[in-house]
């Protein structure tokens, strides 16, 4: 059948490529030889191309092994990859290996041993075809990690000599997953027939596709050359290239909208856990901590020191100590911000200018402490390795296990501190603080208590996020610094003492910021959205989620 | 009959306060220059060009100080992004000095280096008229002036104050940080601008002219110096500092605190571009991390150090913050930001007035007049108590 169909592509070839000519060529060739070949060994037509001094006519000889897939060729191929192989002075392959040497064609021991044999050299190119032929025999395995790899593979560069191996191959597949990539495999390698109604179907089904590369090698179809000519002489593949591409096009847009939704998210659920903390203590205190980032940045390194602990004391329990620094890391910042508060934020209470430039001082203290302590440099925490790797979702989209557990850990702190707030005495007396110092006072509040347990709780928060942060960024002495006017700005967006508003407002914050960036930059999309905030501002000074009630300052 | 204008500034000021003002200017404007040019290197009394340049560049600082005390001392706003505007007074005088240069720069072009270096082939828009001294001075004014302004009246409008307001500063100075960072915006990217040849054709690094900066910064200081003490003891700068204690009760009374809060914030702002375009010829760099926050709320701490709504206190912290930091970058670099932030606390904490208030307090004198120390607001009170 498929010599008949050459004897139409010699018509054509005066408008065809060399190559793909050369291709078809060789494609009849593979055919004879799978055909002709007793699936056993290697013929000699292929070893003698393989031992000619010419990088063509061996990357025909690795086609043609891969697609014959006997024991004995993988072999071979392996051995090739392994720079193995090699040519004896007499044009006899053979396989060199540590104890001997191999005949290439049957896998026999020789003796003795040949001492003039040399290994053949492999370059760019023989590699790429060894892959791609090392996919053709790996797409037949059992085990579906080996085909699913395989079959990616072939995706993304099926070369059209294996065409024989991957009909039979998506025939054969069982798997949903694999099916559909091997599907589009082979309707790419289809897309270059010479049958118009054969392109039109590959064009049809290479609109499952979600990749870029495919929709540029659809658009390729559709562009004219100099003479005016489409590049694809078939209106009706034509046609059928430009519903795939607005398939691909709307899938890909889908699929950036997601990645953006997520990322956003992401930086969402990091926002809120450094605002959650900074939200109670600038609700029961009115003051601004500006050293709020520096409580991050002491999480994040007691995360580095129970990770070190971990490593010298219990390594074989190393995937756990991130669960074992999320306590650490909270007592670590609550301890360093209740000795903040009793020893300098205390004493200026009701100046709360003054608070910030005392603050501000802290910050650079601690600082400084990280930088003796720990030098200047940043140290590396490493994600365990159930957070490494991601989930891939719909068209290729791979969520990343570090963001997704951030996400819910956030979620996990946010329920904490509404059960705190709304269903313990502490988180009673807190909301009566926020609410009106003088009157909880007056009702027997001990305000001064609360001050020190809120700011305690308000540091170990942050130090909860620190922890979070050290997963998914730098950990570093200056590491908290850009997070103070973040989140503030979710503070004064969601609200004094409002937990809804902080998770709206970080969350709105994250997505915004993201989809800025996207669109704008950066720097542009950081300057967008503190005008914003300014404009927001002047329509609800009390941010999102105000506090009902009358009262005026001063 | 009105007094002259000139006669009420005469006024403003005590009769020491002038005397103090006329030794300063003798120093700088002769002391100084003489010591410098005429004395030899070897004699005790020689001040070289490090501690010329050194003593300008705190003068600028000073400068800064004092336009802070202006709008934290006698207005209650604390501006933690002062350091936007004293760069962009910098920016402005240094695109002048860029073209200055002329085609004596590395690559032998008329383009300043860092245009060449990102191929840009002509001067972007906002580049015209750099080369002209006189634009360059109106640049220098109406920029940061501009941006002040138009800032403030969005704030002060929907009457943000406060820690909101300070933060939203920070923010401001955070952001134009990162603006002038980008190579694109058309400013040098993160080297900024450097390697000054000229100004209006004069060698830049000659000591004639290293004193000649040094010299109109110690006038500008002088002068800003007198202004503030006339605003402050007008009528202006009283219905200011009754804003700074009650700024309810100012609006309740029919005054409207958001033009004369915006006229200080703006004024505040301009001398501060002054200072930083007299700063830039004097330590010949601009760069964004003059933008940064924490340079900014040095700025802050300085006048706390000195003394909020004194204004010579600004002076004093200015000299005494920078002295120190000269010192301990140099001989105890690991120290330094120790020092600055148990000064930040140490100042907050036991200095609420300063090193003014301290002398005042030794001198076992309060209030010289009511505007000069902040009376204790309720919030004050409730904060002592507490």
């Amino acid at each position: 059948m498929r010599c008949v169909g050459s004897g139409q592509q010699l018509k054509r070839s005066n408008i065809m490529p060399p190559s793909l000519f050369h291709r078809l060529r060789l494609l009849c060739l593979v055919l004879c030889c799978t055909i002709g070949a007793a699936h056993a060994a290697p013929s000699p037509e292929t070893l003698a191309k393989m031992a000619e001094d010419d990088s063509d006519s061996r990357i025909e000889a690795i086609a043609e092994l891969g697609a014959e897939g006997s024991a004995q060729s993988v072999a071979v191929l392996d051995a090739l990859a392994d720079e193995a192989l090699a040519l004896t002075g007499a044009g006899r392959l053979v396989i060199l290996t540590d104890t001997g040497a191999l005949d290439a064609a049957t896998g026999a021991a020789i003796d003795p041993y040949p001492d003039d044999a040399d290994a053949l050299m492999i370059n760019n190119r023989i590699r790429r075809a060894l892959q791609s032929a090392k996919a053709a025999t790996n797409i037949r395995a059992t085990d579906r990690s080996t085909r699913l790899a395989a079959a990616l593979q072939l995706r993304d560069g099926a070369d059209e000599a294996l065409m024989p191996l991957l009909e039979p191959a998506l025939a054969a597949e069982q798997d949903k997953e694999i099916r559909a990539i091997l599907a589009l495999a082979v309707a790419r390698v289809n897309l270059a027939s010479e049958l118009p109604a054969k392109r039109t179907r590959a064009a049809e089904l290479l609109g499952d596709s979600a990749d870029a590369s495919v929709k540029f090698m659809l658009t390729a179809l559709l562009e004219k050359d100099g003479n005016g000519q489409f590049a694809e002489p078939d209106a009706g593949v034509r046609a059928a290239a430009k519903a795939s591409i607005n398939a691909i096009e709307r899938r890909l847009a889908i699929a950036d909208l997601a990645s953006t939704a997520f990322t956003g998210l992401s930086l969402g659920s990091i926002l809120l856990l450094a605002a959650l903390g900074l939200a109670i203590t600038y609700g029961v205190m009115g003051v601004i901590n500006m050293a709020h980032g520096e409580l991050l940045m002491v999480g994040a390194y007691a995360t580095y020191v129970v990770q070190g602990l971990f490593r010298t004391h219990l390594p074989e329990y190393i995937d756990s100590y991130v669960i074992a620094a999320v306590p650490v890391a909270f007592f670590t910042a609550a301890a360093v911000g209740m000795l903040m508060e009793r020893t300098v934020i205390r004493w200026l209470y009701g100046r709360p200018l003054e608070t910030l430039l005392a603050t501000w001082g802290l910050s650079l203290v601690l600082i400084q402490t990280a930088r003796v302590i720990f030098g200047p440099q940043n140290v590396e925490v490493a994600n365990p390795a159930w957070m490494s790797g991601g989930v891939s979702t719909y068209a290729d989209i791979v969520l990343p296990w570090n963001r997704l557990v951030i996400i819910g850990f956030a979620i996990f702190v946010l329920l904490l501190v509404w059960l705190m707030m709304q269903k313990t005495r502490l988180g009673m007396f807190v909301r009566a603080v926020t609410q009106n110092r003088a009157m909880a006072g007056c009702v027997g509040v001990p305000t001064a208590r609360i001050d020190t347990l809120a700011f305690g709780i308000g540091a170990g928060i942050a130090g909860l996020g620190g922890c979070a942060l050290s997963q998914v960024a730098n950990v570093g002495p200056a590491m908290g610094q850009g997070y103070i006017v973040d989140s503030f700005m979710v503070v004064v967006l969601g609200g004094v003492g409002q937990l809804a508003g902080a998770v709206t407002a970080a969350m709105g914050l994250g997505l915004m910021t993201k989809i800025l960036e996207g669109w704008a930059g950066a720097v542009v999309a950081k300057i967008l959205v503190l005008v914003f905030i300014i404009i927001f501002i002047q329509k609800r000074p009390q941010g999102l989620f105000a506090l009902k009630g009358r009262f005026v300052e001063d | 009959m009105r007094t002259p204008l000139s006669v009420r500034m005469f006024q403003s000021l005590p009769r020491t306060a002038w005397l103090a003002l006329a030794i300063f200017a003798a120093i700088a404007w002769i002391a100084i220059p003489a010591a410098h040019l005429l004395l030899p290197e070897s004699s005790p009394f020689h001040v070289s060009a490090y501690t010329v340049t050194l003593l300008g560049k705190i003068l600028c600082y000073a400068v800064v100080a004092v336009a802070m005390d202006l709008i934290w001392g006698y207005a209650g706003i604390l501006s933690l992004g002062h350091g936007v505007f004293f760069a962009l007074g910098g920016y402005a005088f240094g695109m002048y000095l860029m073209r200055q240069i002329g085609t004596d720069g590395s690559y032998g072009v008329a383009l300043p280096d860092f245009m060449v270096f990102l191929d840009w082939k002509a001067l972007p828009w906002f580049w015209v008229g750099s080369d002209s001294f006189l634009w360059a001075l109106i640049m220098v004014v109406a920029v940061p002036g501009l941006l002040a302004f138009v800032f403030g009246w969005f704030a002060f409008r929907s009457r943000i104050k406060g820690v909101y307001f300070s933060i939203i500063t920070q923010a401001l100075t955070y952001a134009t940080m990162l603006l002038f960072f980008r190579n694109e915006t058309g400013f040098g990217g993160n080297n900024g601008f450097t390697d000054f040849k000229r100004i209006l054709g004069y060698d830049i690094t000659s000591p004639q002219m290293r004193l000649v900066l040094f010299g109109l910064s110690a006038a500008l200081l002088i002068a800003v110096l007198i202004l503030g003490r006339y605003l402050v003891t007008s009528k202006f700068g009283r219905v200011l500092a009754a804003i700074r204690d009650a700024e309810s009760r100012v609006r309740f009374i029919g005054y409207q605190p958001t033009q004369y809060k915006l006229a200080i914030w703006t004024l505040s702002a301009v001398l501060c571009a002054l200072a930083g375009a007299l700063y830039v010829p004097q330590v010949g760099i601009i760069n964004p991390s003059e933008m940064s926050p924490a340079n900014s709320i040095e700025i802050a701490v300085w006048v706390a150090v000195g003394g909020r709504g004194t204004l010579i206190g600004g002076v004093i912290g200015a000299f005494i913050v920078n002295l120190a930091k000269s010192f301990f970058t140099v001989s105890f670099p690991d120290y330094w930001l120790f020092f600055l932030g148990f000064l930040f606390i140490g100042v907050t904490l036991f200095l609420p007035d300063g090193v003014v208030g301290l002398w005042r307090k030794l001198r076992g004198k309060r209030a010289i007049e009511d505007t000069d120390t902040p009376t204790e607001t309720p919030a004050d009170a409730k904060g002592a108590s507490a």
